[in-house]
């Protein structure tokens, strides 16, 4: 997905002169090339997220599109303060990517995992928050955000995700995508981890179970209209899928959601997302998924759980 | 769109001005109960030149995208902010009759642009307002526009991490269109700043993250014209103006007395103070 972002933003920054590149101290050579095309665009700011996210907004406030890129821990939460003031009060036109969100980074430890940015982000106002699923996903949200006025934030995963859309798809910000068709029960799911969930439903399948599939790869806004749609299925239950913790994420954002609307046939929600703690026996990211049931086998089991419970 | 500076005042009307806003300051402040009264009265001098010399305005349309941009990091001096706005003629003094009362946009801290003429930032959490107007000088830059910025930092402020985050990326960038001027009071919320945090020696700190320093005193205005020829003959690095004043500056008994960080005028203090400023013009 990253190598994703660099492809598209270098063509942004082709087609438009007020795009500018803001790093972390990141992405090595993966930006050797927008700096070809744009070098007085591409600016490292160092190993300081406060002082970046600060002066992204008054770029923005410029006239400017800055996108701040660097890892999700570190282009959200080490800067909140300057996220909620400088991005967010200001409605700054700022586009932040955090790459190697949720458990990519899942071997260098929970200095490096992100599993709160979700639920601490959503409590500011005027902030988008998208977690695509795939690089196709991740580029029209992209270019949707960067004529958008106001703040992004795009958590994005790190590379070799597979990708699940086609360019031609109708993806976007605020866009559910139904991937596949199932009658029992609806995963909602979002960012790359869905895959899991999409090899789970063609295993149910051949046991006659239908898992439906839907992809949310906005979790501000939310497409309120297809989930409505999806609450007239009366599924017999629906399973929220997130690499991200289960308190404050897009499961939260759901029943909150559900709860609002007060509608009487509202289904039963089930969390499966990164339990409230912190991981200390490290590994890759499928060992961590598979330790912690958010993966194939673990959706699989809830879903047999749910039928016998 | 007619940009201009407001060169006809001389040096001793400025500093008539200077006493008209004090008092303006300390009203609001008794009347509105608006703390940080002393931070306010140690940065008027700066303020007016700055308002009035130094910067390229568009009073007309405040918004003017060559105008230079003013951005008071120390944002708990707002209220000496309003009310040089107001006089400069970005809105009209009757406005500030809704100082301090509820539901008004002009309470303690510069909000959103947009609300009030001439803001160009919300501040007031310290810090944040220098790494914006770094970010309008680089901007300048990319988009090769003449403007000029110029942030207000109080020596509190540089204890937060981020000051230094932005000294160093602004000198490594060549911001040489940033003013950083210090409002060099000696005190913060609590205390003696030097003792809270070793500041000292401040100009050398600044020398030494790559910017030119200059030392003034912050309430001689011709000393201020002198440190903004200065800077503005810098082509290459940006300026720090760190401006030596006195907290509560103008009322002997506030001078230099940290308890009108957070206090307030009574109406007998008021009128002490008034009339100690009047007799001095």
């Amino acid at each position: 997905m990253r190598n994703a972002f660099a492809k598209e933003i270098r063509e942004q920054a082709i087609k438009r002169n007020d795009i500018v590149l803001l790093s972390g101290d990141i992405g090595n050579r993966m930006f050797d090339s927008y700096k070809e095309i744009a070098p007085e665009r591409f600016i490292n700011c160092g190993i300081a997220e406060a002082n970046m996210m600060s002066l992204a907004s008054g770029m923005a406030l410029s006239g400017l599109r800055p996108v701040v890129y660097t890892i999700t821990p570190f282009t959200t939460t080490r800067c909140l303060e300057q996220i909620k003031i400088g991005a967010a009060y200001h409605n700054a036109s700022i586009l932040i990517i955090g790459t190697g969100s949720g458990l990519s980074y899942s071997e260098l430890g929970p200095t490096h995992h992100s599993f709160e940015d979700i639920a601490i982000l959503r409590s500011i106002p005027n902030l988008r928050i998208l977690a695509p699923s795939d690089s196709n996903e991740l580029i029209h949200q992209m270019r949707e955000a960067l004529v958008l006025d106001g703040p992004t934030y795009i958590r994005i995963g790190k590379k070799g995700e597979p990708n699940i859309f086609k360019e031609s798809d109708s993806l976007g910000i605020g866009k559910a995508n139904l991937i596949c068709e199932g009658s029992d029960f609806l995963l909602i799911g979002t960012g790359p981890i869905i895959n899991e969930a999409i090899i789970a439903s063609n295993i149910l399948k051949s046991e006659d179970i239908e898992l439906a599939v839907l992809n949310l790869g906005s979790v501000s806004p939310l497409d309120e209209e297809s989930l409505r749609r999806e609450i007239k299925k009366n599924y017999k239950a629906w399973i929220v899928l997130e690499e991200h913790s289960i308190i404050g994420g897009l499961g939260s954002s759901i029943l909150d959601w559900l709860n609002d609307i007060n509608v009487n046939n509202a289904p039963r929600i089930y969390k499966l997302g990164i339990p409230n703690t912190f991981i200390h026996n490290l590994g890759k990211q499928a060992y961590i998924r598979k330790e912690l049931g958010i993966d194939v086998n673990g959706i699989c089991k809830l879903v047999k759980k749910i039928i016998s419970d | 769109m007619t940009l201009s500076k407001f060169d006809e005042m001389t040096i001793d009307e400025l500093t008539e001005l200077a006493c008209s806003i004090r008092k303006r300051v300390l009203r609001t402040s008794s009347s509105a109960k608006i703390p940080h009264l002393g931070s306010c009265l140690s940065c008027v001098e700066i303020l007016i030149y700055l308002y009035w010399k130094e910067m390229l305005l568009d009073i007309q349309n405040p918004n003017n995208p060559e105008r230079d941009r003013f951005l008071l990091s120390k944002g708990h001096a707002a209220p000496v902010l309003f009310q040089i706005l107001a006089e400069r003629g970005f809105y009209s003094l009757d406005r500030l009759n809704l100082f301090g009362k509820d539901g008004s946009v002009f309470h303690e801290h510069p909000p959103q642009p947009g609300y009030i003429p001439g803001i160009e930032a919300a501040t007031g959490s310290l810090g944040h307002g220098f790494s914006m107007a770094l970010g309008m000088a680089l901007a300048a830059k990319i988009k090769r526009q003449d403007y000029k910025v110029y942030a207000l930092l109080s020596d509190g402020e540089c204890n937060e991490g981020v000051i230094w985050e932005c000294a160093m990326l602004a000198a490594s960038n060549q911001a040489f269109n940033l003013t950083a001027i210090i409002d060099y009071n000696k005190w913060q919320a609590t205390g003696r700043s030097n003792s809270i945090m070793a500041l000292e020696s401040l100009l050398d700190k600044w020398i030494s993250f790559g910017w030119d320093a200059i030392e003034i005193d912050g309430h001689d205005i011709y000393q201020i014209e002198k440190s903004f020829e200065s800077a503005n003959s810098n082509q290459d690095r940006p300026t720090v103006i760190v401006a030596n004043t006195v907290k509560g500056k103008g009322v002997s008994f506030m001078e230099d007395d940290n308890n009108w960080h957070y206090r307030t005028p009574d109406n007998n203090e008021l009128r002490a103070a008034l009339i100690e400023l009047e007799e001095n013009i």
